[in-house]
């Protein structure tokens, strides 16, 4: 496990970004909770926010990109260590998905079940909304006045298969990117990981299309009630990722053109497939648990 | 065994200490933008310190108020704010900050690695803190209360009766948890990468393995705090109903999540602990760890059992008999693991030669008073007997006998027992005895009391009491005040020690330490190992480390 290193570890300067990352959440966090509350500041604390946050990214992005360029990174134990810090990074975002997972198993499994008189819930069925009939889809919730359920969801086999299929092949082209870069075949990786840019985008334009439909005609809303709160949290998280990832594709894909990577050295690359086999791996998650079955 | 090198060459002449421009702005950015372990160590100890003070103070405002029975001091509304901001800065702001900072000083060194493994990332997770508690604090100043439904922040308490403050409290546990998330990733790639040449992870020192530990625990949960105060906010904004019933959801599911988070969290509290006593008892012994593969071993079944346990904050809360039971069982079975590194801990010091000075002396209380915080845990996980308990003093009295002796004083200790290496001079031991005597003295006056409230029916959280409850409340007080401000000897002697008052401190310090950063000259050099030491196990010993003095110029 241990690694010998040849040359010493890479100790990076001191360095401002993370301070500017901090301060640009700080600004679009409570930037954001007083837009909430009316206070007008707040749109522009939140604006600041983002563009702080987007100007550590390149920062910071930018910096480590010409470390590695310049040779400093190149050192098996420091790589190691990025490798480390990505995957343990994936599996607390795992962590993150698992919360709404968990929460729409809880739903389907007990909580409507319990509204509806099974098991403890007799009681509260009979006293509060003796007549709420547990059904999922939850087409109409305990008490409609509050919270007007949706007339229909959306049909498993049309839109959500084919992002399905989307993101598969995605994953596919992103392997053969990845073997492109391997073989030295430089325009294998490049139509490759264009190819695969592009499958994210027909996804993310499907989805937004798809989330038209659900407000439009069929009154599948993200306050429609249990159905709604658990269909809109699961998809639009992971649809947040998958533009994260694009975004993250594209970097690559600009780095690929400059000539970056080599085949021993090509951390940035594996990252970003791993983040992509992770948006992928939980899409399907959700289309057999939120859209299927 | 003779100990040899890995590498012959000498990097010494880069390991200059900080940068430190001249004038006030080279001192802040020299603090701001430093991706020295050392540095954050510090800083992150320093932050821990100040929310000690304050959420201290928070604490003896509450005792204040609870002198007396009737509304005598404070309003109810900002004493439920009180207790609220007490726990939330204790837990987020006190307990994780300084074993982050403990980390920061020791894993790097005891490892014999120059820094952590990604030290931006490193400054990144600290410098979130400052900003996830201006966040936090701003709530005093905004109208309607700042968060005023206890640390656990159950719906519908927080969601549809919250004040417009929740949602700054929401924003700041999503800084808080990001920090330490990043914290997390940092330390467990130190530890599974950063080791000495020959150390292998059943090789290294309990403190490391505890904080492994943690770190996997940490990163397991603080996305389900996130995910779950988000969901928080969608319900107080955007007519989501995830915690309210009327739409198909559940406010039980609140609990659910929060102690999904709460109770893993509890032992991201107290293994670091653990580590440090498994550290400290050794060394003022004289003799090695007993039992230390069994210490890993139980650090891990308890990290694991810990996730499985969840529900026994919840028996009264309308939960299935069936589960009830079932999280009653698997709640008892944590008593083995704990029980077999209590054990170990006192087969540690039996027969040793064992002297007194405070680190040890707070290591012992811990580990008698941390045990009796345990009983109290037994007797709360038994379903019927809590059923009576919960939402009582006991509860209170049981939580602060594991935090207070079990995750502060041994807090406490590690600051004794590594600031002569830190600093390169020895604290003030009269002035340590007198804080440890003190302090144990005045915790067990303020906390005991709290069983015989709770056994006799004192509801928690409440300003106002019964008359019959007056004269244990008033002796609490009274404790807590000695308590709280016993503390001062300790920043008084911190600060002397850090400004060089006390007489220098050796490379070893303590007669009886091993380990790599007992290697390193007091105080250490600004990187610890640039050219990493190797690692010598002796025949069957675990403790036996390379003590050569290589790393001398």
């Amino acid at each position: 496990m241990t690694s010998h290193t040849k040359g010493s570890y890479y100790l990076p300067p001191p360095s401002k970004w993370p301070l500017v990352g901090s301060a640009g959440i700080f600004c679009l966090l409570f930037g954001l909770a007083n837009w909430l509350h009316g206070n007008h500041f707040g749109t522009v604390l939140f604006g600041i926010g983002a563009m702080l946050i987007i100007y550590m990214i390149f920062g910071w992005f930018g910096t480590v990109i010409r470390e590695n360029e310049a040779g400093l990174l190149n050192n098996e134990q420091v790589e190691k260590s990025y490798r480390w810090g990505m995957i343990w990074f994936i599996f607390s975002e795992v962590m993150f998905f698992s919360t709404f997972f968990g929460t729409l198993f809880y739903i389907r499994v007990y909580s409507v079940p319990w509204l509806g008189g099974e098991g403890i819930g007799d009681l509260t069925h009979v006293l509060l909304w003796p007549n709420f009939v547990a059904k999922w889809p939850l087409l109409a919730t305990p008490n409609p006045n509050e919270f007007t359920a949706p007339h229909s969801v959306m049909n498993t086999w049309g839109v959500p298969a084919l992002n399905t299929l989307i993101l598969l092949t995605s994953g596919v082209t992103i392997t053969i990117a990845h073997w492109g870069l391997l073989k030295k075949k430089r325009t294998q990786l490049a139509i490759a990981q264009l190819a695969t840019i592009l499958l994210g985008i027909s996804f993310l334009i499907m989805q937004g299309v798809e989330y038209g439909e659900a407000y439009m005609e069929k009154g599948l809303r993200l306050d429609a009630g249990a159905y709604g709160n658990t269909f809109f949290m699961l998809t639009g998280f992971h649809g947040l990722h998958v533009t994260l990832g694009t975004i993250m594709l594209i970097v690559i894909f600009g780095r690929i053109l400059k000539g970056h990577f080599t085949p021993a050295h090509h951390f940035a690359f594996e990252a970003v497939a791993w983040y992509w086999h992770f948006v992928d791996v939980v899409w399907l998650f959700l289309f057999i648990f939120v859209y299927w079955i | 065994m003779t100990p040899t090198r890995v590498s012959k060459h000498h990097d010494d002449d880069h390991d200059h200490g900080a940068h430190q421009e001249p004038g006030f702005l080279g001192f802040v950015k020299r603090w701001v933008f430093t991706t020295n372990h050392k540095d954050i160590g510090t800083l992150y100890l320093t932050i821990a310190m100040v929310n000690f003070l304050l959420a201290g103070a928070m604490a003896l405002l509450i005792r204040s108020e609870l002198f007396l029975p009737g509304h005598r001091l404070i309003a109810p509304d900002f004493f439920n704010t009180m207790t609220t901001m007490h726990g939330l800065i204790m837990v987020f702001g006190v307990v994780m900050p300084v074993f982050v900072g403990l980390a920061n000083w020791q894993i790097p060194m005891m490892l014999g690695a120059p820094d952590m493994a990604l030290p931006r990332l490193n400054n990144w997770s600290f410098w979130l803190l400052p900003f996830a508690f201006t966040i936090l604090l701003s709530t005093f100043f905004i109208s309607g209360s700042a968060p005023n439904y206890g640390w656990t922040f159950y719906a519908p308490l927080s969601t549809k009766y919250g004040p417009p403050s929740t949602d700054f409290m929401i924003f700041a546990i999503h800084i808080m948890g990001m920090s330490s998330i990043l914290g997390s990733i940092n330390i467990i790639a130190t530890i599974l990468n950063m080791r000495a040449p020959g150390m292998k992870l059943m090789q290294m020192p309990m403190f490391v393995w505890t904080w492994l530990i943690t770190a996997f625990l940490l990163l397991a949960i603080m996305p389900v705090l996130a995910g779950t105060v988000t969901m928080m906010l969608t319900d107080r904004h955007f007519g989501t109903s995830f915690f309210d019933a009327a739409g198909g959801g559940d406010p039980i599911l609140f609990q659910h999540l929060f102690w999904f988070f709460g109770h893993p969290e509890v032992y991201v509290l107290i293994l670091p602990a653990f580590g440090v006593i498994s550290e400290i008892l050794p060394t003022f012994s004289r003799k090695k760890l007993f039992g230390y593969h069994f210490m890993v071993y139980a650090t891990a079944a308890i990290a694991f059992l810990s996730y499985i346990v969840w529900v026994h904050h919840m028996f009264t809360a309308g939960v299935p008999i069936q589960a009830a039971l079932i999280f009653m069982y698997s709640t008892m079975l944590i008593a083995v693991p704990t029980g077999i590194k209590i054990f170990n801990w006192v087969a540690t010091i039996f027969k040793g030669s064992i002297t007194f000075e405070t680190p040890m002396l707070f290591a012992i209380a811990f580990l008698f008073m941390f045990t009796l915080g345990g009983f109290s845990g037994l007797m709360l996980a038994i379903v019927p007997a809590d059923y009576q308990y919960q939402d009582t003093y006991f509860v209170v009295a049981h939580f602060h006998y594991v935090l207070v002796p079990g995750a502060i004083f041994s807090a406490i200790a590690a600051v004794y027992y590594w600031i002569p290496k830190w600093t390169g001079h020895m604290y003030n031991e009269t002035l340590g005895k007198l804080h440890f005597w003190l302090s144990t003295i005045s915790l067990n006056i303020t906390f005991f009391p709290m069983h015989f409230l709770g056994l006799a029916g004192m509801p928690r959280r409440i300003p106002d009491y019964a008359l019959q409850f007056t004269d244990f409340n008033q002796i609490a007080t009274v404790g807590a005040f000695i308590f709280g401000f016993s503390h001062l000897i300790f920043l008084y002697n911190i600060i002397q020690t850090v400004r060089g008052k006390g007489k220098k401190a050796t490379k070893r310090v303590w007669e009886g330490a091993h380990g790599f950063e007992w290697t390193l000259p007091s105080p250490p050099p600004y990187h610890s190992f640039l050219t990493p030491p190797v690692f010598v196990e002796e025949a069957s010993s675990h403790e036996a480390w390379d003590v050569s003095d290589h790393h001398e110029k």
